[in-house]
C-alpha cells in the first residue's frame, strides 16, 4: 500500500512527455539568454576579438567569423532580437487576426465576406514571397520585416478564430444566454470567446518557431537586420560566403533549429493537453 | 394594463425563408396564458411547438417572416427591436431549454452564470448582493448543498442538478412568463418528476404564467390547466386539459391518447397513428391530418377546417379544427373507445 503510494507520487503528470520536457528546457534556456545576456562573461558581439575565420577553440567555442567576431557571442546576442521580434509579431498577428476573425464569425454575412476574402487573398500568396515583397517595398529593416510578417500571419488566426466562433455560437448555451437577455458584446465576450482560445494558443506556440525562421529568412536575403547587428539570418548569410568555414553558420543554424524545434515540441504537448480527443 | 392577459398569441403565422422558397412552419396559431396558469403545448417533433416559443421570445433569425400578433400584457412583441426584446428576455419572460447538458456555459461556475443572468438586467446590484441572490435562487430550486454547488462547473453536476441550475437562472429576474421547452426530455424518469414538481411549485409561489412544451402527455395532464395540441403547424385542439384528454374531439388528439401504453390493457402491440408528419414543403391540401386520419372523408382533402368551438355540452371551452369534431369520435360507432 505504502509502496504503491510512493511509486505514484514520483510519476510525472500525463503531459510531461520527453519532447515536451526537451522543448521546455530549450525555450527556458533561450528565455534566460534573452533576459540575462548582458551579464554573461562573453565577448562583445560587434568588436573584433580575434583573428578572422578562426575554427572553434577553447577561447572561441564557435570560432570567429570573417571580421574576427566571436560567433558564440553573436549567436547568443542574436537571440534577443529574434525572439523579441517573434513575440511582437505573434502578439500582433494573434490580436489582429482573432479580433477580425471573431467579428467575421459572429456577425456573418457581408462583414464576414469582406474579412474572409481579405484573408483568402493574403493566404493565396506563399508567405515568404509576400513577406519579401512587402519588406522590399517598405525598405529593408527590422521594423518593416516585422510589419510584413504581421501582414502575412494575421489571416491564419482570423480563419482559425472564425471557425471557432462559428462552432461555438450555435451551441445551446449561447442561445440560452441570448434567451436570458444577453446583448451582442456580452454573448460574444463571455459566452463564445472563452471557449475558443485553445487551438489559438497551440497555433501561436507552434508559429513562434516559424516566425523566427521567416525572420531569419528575410535577414538572410538582406531584407531584415542590417550589419553589424547580430541576427541569425544575416549571420548565416555572411557565413554562406565562406562555405567551408562551417562554424560561422553552425552557431546561428543550431540556434534557429533549437528554437523552432523547442516551440514545436511545446505546441505538440499543448495540443495533446488541451484537445480532449487526443487524450 | 394588468387586465390584459399575460401573453396573447393571435393568428401567428411563421414563414421560413429557405432555398426552396417560403415555407410555412406555423399558421394561424391562437392561444393565451393568464397569470398563474399553465398552458401545455403538445405535438410531435416538427409540428411547430418550439418555433412558436422561439417567436414569443423573439429568438428567430431575422429572415423568418412572422405575421400575426404576440402581446405581452398588451404590448406587441412582433416587430419590436432586438434591443427592446433583449430587455424583456430573461427579465419578464424566461426560457428553459431541453438539454441541460449543453445549455450551461461549460467554462463558468454556477455562481458566475447566475450572477451573469442577474447582472444583465440589474446593473446596480453589488457583487455581494448578487452572490446572496444566487444562493437564494439555488435554495429556491431545492439544490442540496447550494454553497458548494455555487463554486462548481456544469460538468461536475448531474443532469437533474443542471436543469435545476437552468431553472434558477431563468428565475433570476423573477419573470412573469416562463417557457419550458421540453424541460424533462433529456432526464431520467424520477428526475423528470422532480423537475415537473419544482416547476409547478415555482409557478404557484410566484404566480407566473407557465408554458410547457412537451410530447409527454402524462406530464402535461399532471401540470397544465389548458392544453393546445399542435399538428403540422396548426393548433388542432385546445381546451381545459382534463376535458380534452377525457373526451378528445380531434382525431389526432384521439390518436395520441390511444397510442399511450395503458396499465389496464393487455394488447401486445401499442396503437400507433399510421404515417408520419408531412414535411414543410409537402403539406397536404385541406385538413393537414387527413392522409393519416381514420375518419377522413372527401371534404377533408379540400377544405382546411377552422378552429371552432366544439358543440358538445360535455366539453365546454374546447375548440377543435376538424370538419367532424362533433361526430367523428362519438356518434360514429367505429370510433372505438
Amino acid at each position: 500500500m505504502s509502496q504503491s503510494v510512493a511509486i505514484t507520487a514520483f510519476r510525472l503528470p500525463n503531459w510531461a512527455k520527453l519532447p515536451v520536457i526537451i522543448g521546455g528546457l530549450i525555450v527556458l534556456f533561450w528565455t534566460a539568454v534573452v533576459l540575462t545576456i548582458n551579464f554573461w562573461p562573453i565577448d562583445d558581439p560587434i568588436e573584433m576579438v580575434a583573428k578572422r575565420l578562426m575554427p572553434p577553440s577553447a577561447a572561441h567555442w564557435f570560432g570567429t567569423d570573417a571580421l574576427g567576431r566571436d560567433v558564440l557571442s553573436r549567436t547568443l546576442h542574436g537571440a534577443r532580437l529574434s525572439l523579441l521580434m517573434s513575440c511582437a509579431v505573434i502578439a500582433a498577428a494573434v490580436g489582429i487576426g482573432c479580433t477580425l476573425g471573431a467579428i467575421a464569425g459572429y456577425v456573418g454575412g457581408f462583414v464576414d465576406g469582406i474579412i474572409m476574402r481579405l484573408v483568402d487573398i493574403t493566404l493565396a500568396f506563399p508567405p515568404i514571397l509576400l513577406a519579401m515583397a512587402i519588406t522590399a517595398s517598405l525598405g529593408p529593416g527590422l521594423e518593416n520585416a516585422a510589419i510584413a510578417m504581421i501582414v502575412v500571419w494575421w489571416p491564419v488566426y482570423a480563419r482559425l478564430m472564425r471557425g471557432q466562433v462559428l462552432t461555438v455560437k450555435v451551441r445551446e448555451h449561447v442561445e440560452a444566454a441570448i434567451a436570458g437577455g444577453a446583448g451582442h458584446s456580452r454573448t460574444l465576450l463571455t459566452h463564445i470567446l472563452p471557449l475558443t482560445w485553445s487551438p489559438i494558443l497551440v497555433n501561436a506556440t507552434m508559429d513562434f518557431g516559424q516566425v523566427v525562421l521567416l525572420a531569419a529568412s528575410l535577414s538572410f536575403i538582406g531584407l531584415g537586420a542590417s550589419p553589424p547587428t547580430p541576427e541569425w539570418g544575416s549571420m548565416i548569410s555572411e557565413g554562406a560566403i565562406h562555405f567551408y568555414k562551417w562554424w560561422i553558420c553552425a552557431g546561428p543554424g543550431i540556434a534557429i533549429l533549437s528554437v523552432v524545434l523547442g516551440f514545436n515540441f511545446i505546441g505538440d504537448g499543448l495540443r495533446d493537453y488541451l484537445d480532449p480527443r487526443s487524450r | 394594463m394588468s387586465t390584459a392577459p399575460l401573453i396573447e398569441v393571435i393568428d401567428l403565422t411563421i414563414q421560413l425563408n429557405t432555398a426552396v422558397g417560403m415555407l410555412e412552419a406555423v399558421r394561424g396559431v391562437n392561444f393565451s396564458v393568464a397569470d398563474g396558469k399553465t398552458l401545455g403545448v403538445v405535438g410531435e417533433s416538427g409540428c411547430g411547438k418550439s418555433i412558436t416559443m422561439l417567436a414569443i421570445m423573439g429568438l428567430l433569425p431575422p429572415d423568418v417572416v412572422i405575421s400575426g400578433s404576440i402581446k405581452l400584457r398588451g404590448v406587441e412583441l412582433v416587430g419590436m427591436s432586438q434591443r427592446q426584446l433583449a430587455g424583456l428576455r430573461g427579465k419578464r419572460m424566461a426560457m428553459i431549454f431541453q438539454d441541460p447538458m449543453t445549455s450551461l456555459n461549460p467554462v463558468m461556475t454556477v455562481c458566475e452564470q447566475i450572477i451573469e443572468a442577474i447582472s444583465i438586467h440589474d446593473r446596480q446590484a453589488s457583487q455581494n448582493a448578487k452572490r446572496v441572490r444566487a444562493l437564494d435562487l439555488l435554495q429556491l430550486v431545492a439544490i442540496p448543498y447550494p454553497e458548494r454547488r455555487l463554486k462548481q462547473y456544469p460538468h461536475e453536476l448531474s443532469g437533474g442538478m443542471r436543469q435545476r441550475v437552468m431553472i434558477a437562472i431563468a428565475m433570476a429576474n423573477d419573470p412573469e412568463l416562463l417557457i419550458a421547452d421540453e424541460p424533462t426530455t433529456a432526464l431520467d424518469v424520477t428526475v423528470q418528476a422532480q423537475i415537473i414538481e419544482l416547476l409547478q411549485r415555482l409557478q404557484r409561489e410566484r404566480k407566473m404564467g407557465l408554458m410547457l412544451i412537451s410530447h409527454d402527455l402524462g406530464v402535461v395532464a399532471g401540470i397544465a390547466d389548458e392544453v393546445a395540441i399542435m399538428y403540422a403547424g396548426r393548433v388542432c385542439e385546445k381546451g381545459p386539459v382534463e376535458t380534452v384528454f377525457d373526451r378528445p374531439h380531434h382525431p389526432y388528439t384521439f390518436g395520441l391518447l390511444e397510442s399511450l401504453p395503458k396499465i389496464d390493457r393487455t394488447e401486445d402491440q401499442l396503437v400507433a397513428i399510421p404515417g408520419s408528419l408531412p414535411t414543410l414543403s409537402m403539406r397536404p391540401s385541406g385538413c393537414r391530418f387527413h392522409p393519416r386520419c381514420n375518419f377522413a372523408q372527401a371534404i377533408c382533402a379540400e377544405a382546411d377546417p377552422a378552429l371552432e368551438t366544439v358543440q358538445d355540452p360535455l366539453t365546454p371551452g374546447v375548440v377543435a379544427a376538424c370538419h367532424f369534431a362533433e361526430t367523428a369520435l362519438y356518434t360514429d360507432q367505429g370510433a372505438g373507445s
